[in-house]
Protein backbone atom coordinates (compact mmCIF):
# COMPACT_ATOMS: atom_id res chain seq x y z
CA UNK A 1 0.00 0.00 0.00
CA UNK A 2 2.85 2.50 1.12
CA UNK A 3 4.73 1.53 -1.92
CA UNK A 4 1.54 1.87 -4.17
CA UNK A 5 1.43 5.42 -2.67
CA UNK A 6 4.95 6.21 -3.66
CA UNK A 7 4.59 5.05 -6.73
CA UNK A 8 1.43 7.05 -7.53
CA UNK A 9 3.66 10.53 -6.04
CA UNK A 10 6.44 9.73 -8.13
CA UNK A 11 4.50 9.20 -11.43
CA UNK A 12 2.56 12.46 -10.64
CA UNK A 13 5.70 14.64 -10.19
CA UNK A 14 7.99 13.19 -13.24
CA UNK A 15 4.67 13.85 -14.98
CA UNK A 16 4.11 17.16 -14.56
CA UNK A 17 7.83 17.90 -14.79
CA UNK A 18 7.19 16.45 -18.09
CA UNK A 19 4.23 18.31 -19.06
CA UNK A 20 6.44 21.79 -18.11
CA UNK A 21 8.97 21.21 -19.75
CA UNK A 22 6.95 20.61 -23.02
CA UNK A 23 5.12 23.42 -22.39
CA UNK A 24 8.15 25.48 -22.07
CA UNK A 25 10.03 23.96 -25.29
CA UNK A 26 7.01 24.58 -27.56
CA UNK A 27 7.16 28.37 -26.46
CA UNK A 28 10.48 28.87 -26.02
CA UNK A 29 11.18 27.59 -29.48
CA UNK A 30 8.35 29.17 -30.95
CA UNK A 31 7.06 25.29 -32.11
CA UNK A 32 3.90 26.08 -34.33
CA UNK A 33 1.21 24.61 -33.34
CA UNK A 34 0.50 22.57 -36.40
CA UNK A 35 3.42 20.76 -35.98
CA UNK A 36 3.63 20.51 -32.26
CA UNK A 37 1.19 21.85 -30.23
CA UNK A 38 1.38 23.21 -26.67
CA UNK A 39 0.27 20.61 -23.15
CA UNK A 40 -1.84 23.76 -22.99
CA UNK A 41 -3.72 23.82 -26.44
CA UNK A 42 -3.79 19.99 -26.09
CA UNK A 43 -6.00 20.78 -22.92
CA UNK A 44 -8.18 23.19 -24.41
CA UNK A 45 -9.25 20.79 -27.00
CA UNK A 46 -9.52 17.88 -24.90
CA UNK A 47 -11.91 19.98 -22.35
CA UNK A 48 -13.65 20.83 -25.91
CA UNK A 49 -13.76 17.35 -27.18
CA UNK A 50 -15.61 16.24 -23.75
CA UNK A 51 -18.08 18.60 -23.53
CA UNK A 52 -20.16 17.16 -26.21
CA UNK A 53 -18.87 16.68 -29.75
CA UNK A 54 -16.11 13.31 -28.96
CA UNK A 55 -19.09 11.20 -26.92
CA UNK A 56 -20.76 10.18 -30.21
CA UNK A 57 -17.06 8.98 -31.48
CA UNK A 58 -16.18 7.25 -27.96
CA UNK A 59 -19.24 5.21 -27.71
CA UNK A 60 -18.47 4.15 -31.62
CA UNK A 61 -15.25 3.49 -30.74
CA UNK A 62 -15.70 1.66 -27.27
CA UNK A 63 -19.05 -0.81 -28.24
CA UNK A 64 -16.92 -1.80 -31.25
CA UNK A 65 -14.01 -2.71 -29.33
CA UNK A 66 -15.93 -4.51 -26.38
CA UNK A 67 -17.88 -6.27 -28.97
CA UNK A 68 -15.52 -7.63 -31.28
CA UNK A 69 -13.37 -8.71 -27.98
CA UNK A 70 -16.22 -10.41 -26.62
CA UNK A 71 -16.87 -12.25 -29.81
CA UNK A 72 -13.31 -12.85 -30.32
CA UNK A 73 -12.64 -13.96 -27.18
CA UNK A 74 -15.63 -15.95 -26.91
CA UNK A 75 -15.36 -18.01 -30.22
CA UNK A 76 -11.65 -18.42 -29.31
CA UNK A 77 -12.49 -20.20 -25.93
CA UNK A 78 -15.30 -22.45 -27.22
CA UNK A 79 -12.98 -23.36 -30.78
CA UNK A 80 -9.90 -23.94 -28.07
CA UNK A 81 -11.23 -26.00 -26.00
CA UNK A 82 -12.84 -28.45 -29.28
CA UNK A 83 -9.43 -28.30 -30.82
CA UNK A 84 -7.67 -29.27 -27.38
CA UNK A 85 -10.50 -31.76 -26.90
CA UNK A 86 -10.67 -33.39 -30.25
CA UNK A 87 -7.30 -34.52 -32.06
CA UNK A 88 -9.40 -34.61 -35.31
CA UNK A 89 -10.74 -31.09 -35.46
CA UNK A 90 -7.42 -30.52 -34.19
CA UNK A 91 -5.61 -31.84 -37.63
CA UNK A 92 -7.94 -30.39 -39.89
CA UNK A 93 -7.92 -27.29 -38.72
CA UNK A 94 -4.56 -26.57 -37.62
CA UNK A 95 -2.92 -25.61 -40.89
CA UNK A 96 -5.76 -23.23 -41.64
CA UNK A 97 -5.19 -21.70 -38.24
CA UNK A 98 -1.59 -21.31 -38.59
CA UNK A 99 -2.52 -19.67 -42.10
CA UNK A 100 -4.37 -17.02 -40.77
CA UNK A 101 -2.51 -16.39 -38.21
CA UNK A 102 0.52 -15.65 -40.33
CA UNK A 103 -1.78 -13.02 -42.02
CA UNK A 104 -1.27 -9.45 -40.39
CA UNK A 105 -4.99 -8.89 -39.83
CA UNK A 106 -5.11 -5.40 -40.08
CA UNK A 107 -3.76 -5.68 -43.83
CA UNK A 108 -7.63 -7.28 -44.25
CA UNK A 109 -9.25 -4.22 -42.85
CA UNK A 110 -9.88 -2.70 -46.45
CA UNK A 111 -11.37 -6.15 -47.48
CA UNK A 112 -13.96 -6.18 -44.35
CA UNK A 113 -15.24 -2.77 -45.25
CA UNK A 114 -15.77 -4.01 -48.94
CA UNK A 115 -18.01 -6.64 -47.28
CA UNK A 116 -19.73 -5.46 -44.39
CA UNK A 117 -19.57 -1.58 -45.09
CA UNK A 118 -18.59 1.48 -42.85
CA UNK A 119 -20.75 0.77 -39.59
CA UNK A 120 -19.78 -0.63 -36.43
CA UNK A 121 -20.24 -4.60 -38.05
CA UNK A 122 -16.78 -4.54 -40.05
CA UNK A 123 -14.97 -3.19 -36.56
CA UNK A 124 -16.57 -5.65 -34.89
CA UNK A 125 -15.01 -8.65 -37.05
CA UNK A 126 -12.06 -6.86 -37.47
CA UNK A 127 -11.38 -6.70 -33.55
CA UNK A 128 -12.48 -10.10 -33.20
CA UNK A 129 -9.87 -11.58 -35.60
CA UNK A 130 -7.18 -9.94 -34.16
CA UNK A 131 -8.70 -10.90 -30.33
CA UNK A 132 -9.21 -14.75 -31.82
CA UNK A 133 -5.07 -15.88 -31.77
CA UNK A 134 -3.69 -14.98 -27.87
CA UNK A 135 -6.62 -16.31 -26.70
CA UNK A 136 -7.30 -19.19 -28.74
CA UNK A 137 -3.29 -20.53 -28.28
CA UNK A 138 -3.35 -19.76 -24.47
CA UNK A 139 -6.86 -21.81 -24.21
CA UNK A 140 -5.72 -24.97 -26.54
CA UNK A 141 -1.66 -24.94 -24.57
CA UNK A 142 -3.76 -24.44 -21.02
CA UNK A 143 -5.76 -27.03 -21.41
CA UNK A 144 -3.15 -29.97 -23.32
CA UNK A 145 -0.76 -28.39 -19.81
CA UNK A 146 -3.19 -30.20 -17.49
CA UNK A 147 -1.54 -31.91 -14.31
CA UNK A 148 -1.46 -35.99 -15.68
CA UNK A 149 -1.85 -36.29 -11.95
CA UNK A 150 -4.98 -35.04 -11.23
CA UNK A 151 -6.13 -36.62 -15.15
CA UNK A 152 -5.59 -39.37 -13.60
CA UNK A 153 -7.28 -38.64 -10.39
CA UNK A 154 -10.45 -37.68 -12.02
CA UNK A 155 -10.69 -41.10 -14.35
CA UNK A 156 -9.97 -42.85 -11.22
CA UNK A 157 -13.04 -41.71 -9.43
CA UNK A 158 -14.68 -42.47 -13.06
CA UNK A 159 -15.58 -38.74 -14.09
CA UNK A 160 -16.92 -37.53 -17.16
CA UNK A 161 -15.35 -36.09 -19.93
CA UNK A 162 -17.55 -32.88 -18.77
CA UNK A 163 -16.94 -32.80 -15.48
CA UNK A 164 -12.86 -32.89 -16.48
CA UNK A 165 -13.38 -30.30 -18.46
CA UNK A 166 -15.04 -27.86 -16.36
CA UNK A 167 -14.26 -28.81 -12.71
CA UNK A 168 -10.80 -29.72 -13.96
CA UNK A 169 -8.86 -28.57 -17.33
CA UNK A 170 -10.99 -25.08 -17.68
CA UNK A 171 -10.19 -23.95 -13.98
CA UNK A 172 -6.56 -25.06 -14.46
CA UNK A 173 -6.08 -23.19 -17.70
CA UNK A 174 -7.94 -20.41 -15.93
CA UNK A 175 -4.53 -18.37 -15.43
CA UNK A 176 -3.02 -18.59 -19.36
CA UNK A 177 -6.57 -18.16 -20.81
CA UNK A 178 -6.74 -14.84 -19.21
CA UNK A 179 -2.75 -14.12 -20.05
CA UNK A 180 -4.71 -13.88 -23.41
CA UNK A 181 -7.75 -11.81 -22.55
CA UNK A 182 -5.07 -9.42 -21.20
CA UNK A 183 -3.62 -9.37 -24.49
CA UNK A 184 -6.04 -9.55 -26.55
CA UNK A 185 -7.47 -6.04 -24.97
CA UNK A 186 -5.15 -4.07 -26.06
CA UNK A 187 -5.17 -5.42 -29.57
CA UNK A 188 -8.92 -5.07 -29.94
CA UNK A 189 -8.32 -1.23 -29.33
CA UNK A 190 -5.84 -1.21 -32.30
CA UNK A 191 -8.47 -3.09 -34.44
CA UNK A 192 -10.83 -1.12 -34.32
CA UNK A 193 -8.65 2.74 -34.70
CA UNK A 194 -7.20 1.02 -37.54
CA UNK A 195 -10.42 0.28 -38.68
CA UNK A 196 -11.57 3.34 -38.41
CA UNK A 197 -8.65 4.71 -40.10
CA UNK A 198 -9.29 2.89 -43.03
CA UNK A 199 -13.11 4.44 -44.04
CA UNK A 200 -15.76 4.60 -41.39
CA UNK A 201 -18.80 6.84 -39.92
CA UNK A 202 -18.02 7.50 -36.41
CA UNK A 203 -15.06 6.59 -33.96
CA UNK A 204 -11.58 8.37 -32.44
CA UNK A 205 -10.16 6.83 -35.07
CA UNK A 206 -11.96 9.14 -37.60
CA UNK A 207 -11.61 11.78 -35.35
CA UNK A 208 -7.97 11.30 -35.70
CA UNK A 209 -7.80 11.19 -39.28
CA UNK A 210 -9.97 13.86 -40.41
CA UNK A 211 -7.83 16.19 -37.49
CA UNK A 212 -4.80 14.97 -39.70
CA UNK A 213 -6.68 16.23 -42.71
CA UNK A 214 -7.55 19.85 -41.22
CA UNK A 215 -3.92 20.16 -39.42
CA UNK A 216 -5.67 20.18 -36.05
CA UNK A 217 -2.99 18.68 -34.71
CA UNK A 218 -4.25 19.33 -30.88
CA UNK A 219 -7.08 17.88 -31.47
CA UNK A 220 -5.00 14.41 -32.45
CA UNK A 221 -2.97 14.81 -29.75
CA UNK A 222 -5.95 15.21 -27.64
CA UNK A 223 -7.48 11.86 -28.61
CA UNK A 224 -4.16 10.24 -28.39
CA UNK A 225 -3.95 10.75 -24.87
CA UNK A 226 -8.10 9.92 -24.75
CA UNK A 227 -7.03 6.25 -26.15
CA UNK A 228 -4.19 6.00 -23.77
CA UNK A 229 -6.55 6.52 -20.97
CA UNK A 230 -9.25 4.07 -22.03
CA UNK A 231 -5.87 1.03 -23.05
CA UNK A 232 -4.99 1.61 -19.24
CA UNK A 233 -8.70 1.46 -18.47
CA UNK A 234 -9.48 -1.58 -19.70
CA UNK A 235 -6.58 -3.61 -19.53
CA UNK A 236 -6.54 -2.71 -15.67
CA UNK A 237 -10.41 -3.81 -15.65
CA UNK A 238 -9.28 -6.97 -16.99
CA UNK A 239 -6.02 -7.26 -14.44
CA UNK A 240 -8.47 -6.75 -11.80
CA UNK A 241 -11.06 -9.95 -13.48
CA UNK A 242 -8.43 -11.78 -13.70
CA UNK A 243 -6.89 -11.44 -9.80
CA UNK A 244 -10.32 -11.77 -8.80
CA UNK A 245 -11.32 -14.76 -11.21
CA UNK A 246 -8.16 -16.79 -10.61
CA UNK A 247 -8.02 -16.15 -6.61
CA UNK A 248 -5.67 -19.23 -6.03
CA UNK A 249 -2.72 -18.41 -8.33
CA UNK A 250 -2.22 -14.83 -6.59
CA UNK A 251 -2.60 -16.41 -3.01
CA UNK A 252 0.01 -19.19 -3.98
CA UNK A 253 3.33 -18.27 -2.20
CA UNK B 1 7.47 -68.40 -2.46
CA UNK B 2 3.44 -68.42 -1.43
CA UNK B 3 4.21 -68.41 2.47
CA UNK B 4 1.74 -69.40 5.10
CA UNK B 5 -0.69 -66.41 4.78
CA UNK B 6 -2.14 -67.90 1.93
CA UNK B 7 -3.48 -70.14 4.17
CA UNK B 8 -4.60 -68.08 7.19
CA UNK B 9 -5.94 -65.49 5.45
CA UNK B 10 -8.69 -67.87 3.76
CA UNK B 11 -10.37 -67.09 6.91
CA UNK B 12 -10.94 -63.40 5.30
CA UNK B 13 -12.81 -63.00 2.04
CA UNK B 14 -10.25 -61.78 -0.36
CA UNK B 15 -10.99 -58.09 -1.34
CA UNK B 16 -8.19 -57.18 -4.18
CA UNK B 17 -6.35 -59.66 -5.85
CA UNK B 18 -3.86 -59.92 -8.69
CA UNK B 19 -3.94 -62.98 -10.66
CA UNK B 20 -0.66 -63.95 -12.37
CA UNK B 21 -0.61 -60.77 -13.67
CA UNK B 22 1.30 -59.17 -16.55
CA UNK B 23 2.11 -55.79 -18.15
CA UNK B 24 4.20 -55.07 -20.97
CA UNK B 25 4.20 -51.63 -23.05
CA UNK B 26 5.90 -50.81 -26.30
CA UNK B 27 8.77 -48.37 -25.77
CA UNK B 28 11.19 -47.33 -28.77
CA UNK B 29 13.37 -50.14 -28.31
CA UNK B 30 11.08 -52.34 -28.68
CA UNK B 31 8.26 -54.58 -25.45
CA UNK B 32 9.27 -53.76 -22.12
CA UNK B 33 7.89 -55.96 -19.19
CA UNK B 34 6.68 -54.51 -16.31
CA UNK B 35 5.06 -56.90 -14.45
CA UNK B 36 5.06 -60.59 -14.81
CA UNK B 37 2.95 -63.12 -13.43
CA UNK B 38 2.48 -61.32 -10.10
CA UNK B 39 0.33 -62.48 -7.55
CA UNK B 40 -0.88 -60.91 -4.39
CA UNK B 41 -4.01 -61.36 -2.31
CA UNK B 42 -5.75 -58.49 -0.08
CA UNK B 43 -8.06 -59.64 2.05
CA UNK B 44 -10.77 -57.37 4.41
CA UNK B 45 -9.31 -55.15 6.41
CA UNK B 46 -5.69 -55.78 5.70
CA UNK B 47 -3.16 -53.52 5.09
CA UNK B 48 -0.73 -54.66 2.97
CA UNK B 49 2.49 -52.66 1.78
CA UNK B 50 4.00 -53.49 -1.30
CA UNK B 51 7.95 -52.66 -1.63
CA UNK B 52 10.23 -52.14 -4.09
CA UNK B 53 13.13 -50.99 -5.84
CA UNK B 54 12.77 -47.99 -8.66
CA UNK B 55 11.34 -48.65 -11.67
CA UNK B 56 9.96 -52.19 -10.30
CA UNK B 57 6.24 -51.15 -11.30
CA UNK B 58 4.78 -50.92 -7.81
CA UNK B 59 2.75 -48.15 -9.18
CA UNK B 60 1.74 -49.62 -12.37
CA UNK B 61 0.23 -52.18 -10.07
CA UNK B 62 -1.79 -48.95 -8.35
CA UNK B 63 -2.55 -48.42 -12.03
CA UNK B 64 -3.93 -51.60 -12.81
CA UNK B 65 -5.74 -52.14 -9.35
CA UNK B 66 -7.63 -48.03 -10.11
CA UNK B 67 -8.49 -49.34 -13.36
CA UNK B 68 -6.63 -46.96 -15.59
CA UNK B 69 -4.27 -49.56 -17.22
CA UNK B 70 -5.69 -53.17 -18.41
CA UNK B 71 -3.17 -56.48 -18.07
CA UNK B 72 -1.66 -57.52 -20.94
CA UNK B 73 -1.89 -61.06 -19.34
CA UNK B 74 -3.14 -62.44 -16.05
CA UNK B 75 -6.32 -60.60 -14.13
CA UNK B 76 -6.90 -58.29 -11.03
CA UNK B 77 -9.99 -58.90 -9.49
CA UNK B 78 -11.79 -56.33 -7.19
CA UNK B 79 -14.12 -58.94 -4.82
CA UNK B 80 -13.91 -61.80 -7.66
CA UNK B 81 -15.08 -59.26 -10.06
CA UNK B 82 -12.49 -58.43 -12.89
CA UNK B 83 -11.58 -55.01 -13.25
CA UNK B 84 -12.44 -53.59 -16.28
CA UNK B 85 -11.98 -50.10 -15.51
CA UNK B 86 -12.73 -47.19 -12.76
CA UNK B 87 -14.29 -48.88 -9.63
CA UNK B 88 -16.50 -47.02 -7.00
CA UNK B 89 -15.00 -49.54 -4.65
CA UNK B 90 -11.83 -47.83 -5.13
CA UNK B 91 -10.50 -44.60 -3.54
CA UNK B 92 -6.95 -43.89 -4.31
CA UNK B 93 -4.43 -41.19 -3.02
CA UNK B 94 -1.26 -40.33 -4.98
CA UNK B 95 2.31 -39.05 -3.97
CA UNK B 96 1.20 -35.41 -4.39
CA UNK B 97 -2.14 -34.71 -2.71
CA UNK B 98 -3.72 -33.49 -6.40
CA UNK B 99 -6.34 -31.44 -4.46
CA UNK B 100 -7.58 -28.63 -6.80
CA UNK B 101 -6.68 -25.06 -5.52
CA UNK B 102 -9.79 -23.74 -6.25
CA UNK B 103 -11.95 -25.54 -4.42
CA UNK B 104 -12.42 -25.80 -0.62
CA UNK B 105 -10.89 -28.64 1.38
CA UNK B 106 -14.51 -29.71 1.37
CA UNK B 107 -15.20 -29.52 -2.23
CA UNK B 108 -11.93 -30.87 -2.62
CA UNK B 109 -13.16 -34.16 -0.42
CA UNK B 110 -16.79 -34.35 -1.76
CA UNK B 111 -14.66 -34.43 -5.44
CA UNK B 112 -15.33 -38.53 -5.75
CA UNK B 113 -19.00 -37.92 -4.89
CA UNK B 114 -19.66 -35.66 -7.57
CA UNK B 115 -17.48 -37.34 -10.27
CA UNK B 116 -19.28 -40.50 -9.52
CA UNK B 117 -22.30 -39.12 -9.60
CA UNK B 118 -23.81 -39.54 -6.06
CA UNK B 119 -25.68 -37.32 -4.31
CA UNK B 120 -23.50 -34.52 -2.61
CA UNK B 121 -25.68 -33.49 -0.08
CA UNK B 122 -25.95 -36.87 1.57
CA UNK B 123 -22.44 -37.54 1.84
CA UNK B 124 -21.54 -33.63 3.00
CA UNK B 125 -21.74 -35.13 6.96
CA UNK B 126 -19.79 -37.86 5.90
CA UNK B 127 -17.25 -35.35 4.24
CA UNK B 128 -16.68 -33.32 7.63
CA UNK B 129 -16.64 -36.54 9.98
CA UNK B 130 -14.03 -37.64 7.60
CA UNK B 131 -12.39 -34.00 7.98
CA UNK B 132 -12.57 -34.40 11.95
CA UNK B 133 -10.84 -37.89 11.42
CA UNK B 134 -7.99 -36.10 9.57
CA UNK B 135 -8.05 -33.55 12.23
CA UNK B 136 -8.80 -31.27 9.90
CA UNK B 137 -12.88 -30.05 10.11
CA UNK B 138 -11.76 -26.24 11.16
CA UNK B 139 -10.23 -26.49 7.80
CA UNK B 140 -13.27 -27.18 5.87
CA UNK B 141 -13.88 -24.01 4.10
CA UNK B 142 -10.01 -23.15 3.88
CA UNK B 143 -8.00 -23.34 0.31
CA UNK B 144 -5.35 -25.89 -0.15
CA UNK B 145 -2.89 -23.54 -0.70
CA UNK B 146 -3.40 -22.13 3.40
CA UNK B 147 -2.44 -25.75 4.29
CA UNK B 148 0.64 -27.50 4.48
CA UNK B 149 1.97 -30.13 2.55
CA UNK B 150 1.30 -32.78 5.52
CA UNK B 151 -2.56 -31.25 6.08
CA UNK B 152 -2.66 -31.51 2.11
CA UNK B 153 -2.05 -34.74 2.13
CA UNK B 154 -4.84 -35.55 4.77
CA UNK B 155 -7.04 -33.89 2.68
CA UNK B 156 -5.84 -36.45 0.35
CA UNK B 157 -6.63 -39.35 2.67
CA UNK B 158 -9.83 -38.15 3.53
CA UNK B 159 -10.81 -37.37 -0.02
CA UNK B 160 -10.52 -41.21 -1.12
CA UNK B 161 -12.42 -42.77 1.53
CA UNK B 162 -15.46 -40.14 1.40
CA UNK B 163 -17.16 -42.28 -0.90
CA UNK B 164 -17.17 -45.50 1.34
CA UNK B 165 -14.98 -48.18 -1.20
CA UNK B 166 -13.50 -51.18 0.15
CA UNK B 167 -10.09 -50.71 -0.77
CA UNK B 168 -7.75 -47.75 -0.16
CA UNK B 169 -4.73 -47.81 -2.70
CA UNK B 170 -1.97 -45.69 -1.82
CA UNK B 171 0.83 -44.48 -4.15
CA UNK B 172 3.84 -43.48 -1.92
CA UNK B 173 1.67 -41.02 -0.23
CA UNK B 174 4.42 -39.65 2.10
CA UNK B 175 7.27 -39.63 -0.17
CA UNK B 176 7.02 -35.74 -0.72
CA UNK B 177 6.71 -34.76 2.61
CA UNK B 178 9.66 -33.97 5.25
CA UNK B 179 11.06 -36.79 7.49
CA UNK B 180 9.44 -35.44 10.43
CA UNK B 181 6.09 -34.77 9.02
CA UNK B 182 6.09 -38.41 7.59
CA UNK B 183 6.63 -40.08 10.71
CA UNK B 184 3.36 -38.50 12.46
CA UNK B 185 1.89 -38.88 9.23
CA UNK B 186 2.31 -42.79 9.64
CA UNK B 187 1.01 -42.67 13.29
CA UNK B 188 -2.18 -40.67 11.45
CA UNK B 189 -2.53 -43.39 8.86
CA UNK B 190 -2.65 -45.99 11.35
CA UNK B 191 -5.06 -44.70 13.48
CA UNK B 192 -7.38 -43.75 10.39
CA UNK B 193 -6.94 -47.12 8.97
CA UNK B 194 -7.90 -48.80 12.93
CA UNK B 195 -11.01 -46.51 13.08
CA UNK B 196 -11.95 -47.51 9.41
CA UNK B 197 -10.77 -50.80 8.58
CA UNK B 198 -10.25 -50.59 4.89
CA UNK B 199 -8.37 -53.06 2.92
CA UNK B 200 -5.30 -50.87 1.93
CA UNK B 201 -2.88 -51.40 -1.04
CA UNK B 202 0.01 -48.91 0.41
CA UNK B 203 3.28 -48.21 -2.27
CA UNK B 204 6.44 -46.84 -0.53
CA UNK B 205 9.84 -47.61 -1.05
CA UNK B 206 10.76 -47.12 2.72
CA UNK B 207 11.13 -50.15 4.87
CA UNK B 208 10.50 -48.32 7.93
CA UNK B 209 6.81 -47.22 6.38
CA UNK B 210 6.29 -50.21 5.14
CA UNK B 211 6.82 -52.50 8.43
CA UNK B 212 5.04 -49.73 10.76
CA UNK B 213 2.14 -49.63 9.09
CA UNK B 214 1.54 -52.78 7.60
CA UNK B 215 -0.30 -56.52 8.73
CA UNK B 216 2.10 -57.69 5.26
CA UNK B 217 5.16 -56.85 3.56
CA UNK B 218 5.29 -57.68 0.13
CA UNK B 219 8.27 -57.13 -1.92
CA UNK B 220 8.79 -57.09 -5.42
CA UNK B 221 12.00 -57.77 -7.69
CA UNK B 222 13.43 -55.43 -9.96
CA UNK B 223 11.95 -54.90 -13.45
CA UNK B 224 9.63 -57.11 -14.83
CA UNK B 225 8.66 -57.12 -11.05
CA UNK B 226 7.63 -59.87 -9.32
CA UNK B 227 6.83 -61.04 -5.71
CA UNK B 228 9.96 -62.07 -4.40
CA UNK B 229 8.76 -62.10 -0.56
CA UNK B 230 5.76 -61.83 1.43
CA UNK B 231 6.45 -61.44 4.92
CA UNK B 232 3.79 -61.01 8.01
CA UNK B 233 4.57 -58.28 10.16
CA UNK B 234 2.45 -59.23 14.04
CA UNK B 235 3.65 -56.94 16.09
CA UNK B 236 0.38 -55.62 17.97
CA UNK B 237 -1.04 -52.31 17.76
CA UNK B 238 -1.66 -49.71 18.05
CA UNK B 239 2.27 -49.41 17.21
CA UNK B 240 4.00 -46.46 18.58
CA UNK B 241 6.97 -44.62 16.83
CA UNK B 242 9.21 -46.03 19.53
CA UNK B 243 8.39 -49.04 18.80
CA UNK B 244 10.76 -48.81 15.51
CA UNK B 245 13.92 -49.27 17.86
CA UNK B 246 12.75 -52.69 18.95
CA UNK B 247 14.61 -56.13 18.01
CA UNK B 248 11.16 -57.36 16.56
CA UNK B 249 10.93 -53.96 14.50
CA UNK B 250 14.81 -54.32 13.64
CA UNK B 251 14.54 -57.17 12.73
CA UNK B 252 11.54 -57.63 10.49
CA UNK B 253 13.54 -54.45 8.70
CA UNK B 254 16.58 -56.18 8.68
CA UNK B 255 14.96 -58.97 6.49
CA UNK B 256 13.57 -56.65 4.17
CA UNK B 257 16.73 -54.57 3.88
CA UNK B 258 18.52 -57.91 3.35
CA UNK B 259 16.36 -58.50 -0.26
CA UNK B 260 17.34 -55.28 -1.55
CA UNK B 261 21.17 -55.66 -0.60
CA UNK B 262 20.83 -58.74 -2.83
CA UNK B 263 19.11 -57.75 -5.49
CA UNK B 264 21.14 -54.60 -5.89
CA UNK B 265 24.03 -57.46 -6.22
CA UNK B 266 22.87 -59.11 -8.62
CA UNK B 267 21.34 -56.08 -10.71
CA UNK B 268 23.10 -54.40 -13.36
CA UNK B 269 25.12 -51.09 -11.71
CA UNK B 270 23.77 -48.87 -13.63
CA UNK B 271 20.05 -50.53 -13.59
CA UNK B 272 20.06 -50.04 -10.01
CA UNK B 273 20.70 -46.17 -9.92
CA UNK B 274 17.98 -46.02 -12.63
Amino acid sequence: MKATLQNIGLFLISGTLLILFWQFWVVWFEVPSYFLPSPEATGEALLYGLSGPYYPHIWATLSATLYGYVLGCGLAIVTGVIVAETPLVEKILTPYIVALQAIPKVALAPLIIVWFGYGLSSKVIMVAMICFFPVFVNVVVGIKATDANLISLFRAFSASRWMMLWHLKLPGAASMIFAGLQVSIVFALIGTIVTEFVASKLGLGVLISSSMTNLNVANMFAIIVLLAVLGIALNEIMRVVHRRVVFWESNRN
Amino acid sequence: MKTQHEEDATALPSVLRFDAVGLNYKTRSGTTTALEGLNIDIAEAEFVSVLGPSGCGKSTLMKIASGLLPTTSGSAKLSGQVITGPNPEVGVVFQQPTLLPWKTVLENVLMPIRSLGLPQKQYRSRAMQLLDLVNLSDFANNYPYELSGGMQQRVGIARGLVHDPKVLLMDEPFAALDAMTRETMMGELQRIWMETRKSVLFITHSIPEAVFLSDRVVTLSQRPGRVIDDLRIDLPRPRQLQDMTSAEFGAHSARLRQLFVDMAKSADPQEATA
